[in-house]
């Protein structure tokens, strides 16, 4: 029963995906695209906290955290990109 | 004219913080969990991204005053010297033990040598990562 619920989780989770992946292809600006690709690692972190679940491990908890700052990291430099044009500043007051 | 980038700074200056405690606690959990001197050494270097993102080279630099193709060479010559230095016990090259100690905190501990080989490790990823990434950030 539980297992099923959790495979239920996983086919939502795919679907939403699935939803970001269409923005990515058909995105018609940027920053759609990196939106959908922010949301892409949100729906994965979730994914694997659902199989660490239905594994039964604490083994890929550290992978969670990890998604978590490599996204975060990621569509920062995307957006300072989008923004300035250069992703790292030499000096910033010039 | 400046950009006023405050909320990108207030977060980087606490997620900072955050990132490198999970990094230097992935580093110590490689001997019995997932983990180890690679995926530390990459979380500390993207924490230095992190602040080479939200502030720029100069000022990173001046505040973080590493030389980090240095810290490559140090982590290689550290990593080989901890397999040399098996010889001085009759062992062959980097043969690694551990023992049982007993620390005034943390009790009962086991330290092995393999955390010394796994800091050269998370040195020379450091120092790669960031060698990599400032030298092409500097390419204009």
């Amino acid at each position: 029963m539980f297992e099923k619920v959790l495979m239920i989780v996983l086919i939502a989770l795919t679907i939403s995906i699935i939803a970001a992946i269409y923005r990515v292809v058909k995105g018609p600006s940027m920053p759609d695209r990196v939106i959908a690709l922010d949301m892409i690692g949100i729906n994965l972190v979730a994914a694997v906290a659902v199989i660490s679940v239905l594994l039964k491990t604490y083994a890929f908890l550290e992978v969670i955290l990890l998604i978590g700052i490599l996204s975060f990291v990621g569509t920062i430099a995307f957006a300072r990109f989008i923004e300035r044009g250069v992703v790292i500043e030499r000096n910033r007051d010039n | 004219m400046r950009p006023n980038d405050i909320l990108l700074h207030s977060v980087t200056k606490i997620a900072t913080f955050i990132i490198l405690t999970f990094s230097i606690y992935l580093f110590f959990a490689g001997h019995h969990n997932p983990g180890g001197g690679f995926i530390g050494g990459l979380a500390t270097a993207s924490v230095v991204v992190l602040l080479f993102l939200a502030f720029d080279v100069e000022t990173v630099k001046k505040y973080l005053p590493l030389d980090f193709q240095l810290m490559t060479a140090l982590g290689v010559l550290l990593a080989v010297l901890t397999g040399v230095g098996s010889f001085f016990f009759d062992a062959p090259f980097l043969s690694q033990t551990f023992d049982y100690f007993e620390l005034p905190i943390f009790g009962e501990v086991e330290l092995a040598t393999a955390v010394l080989f796994d800091i050269g490790v998370a040195m020379a990823v450091i120092g790669t990562a960031v060698t990599i990434i400032l030298s092409i950030s500097e390419a204009d």
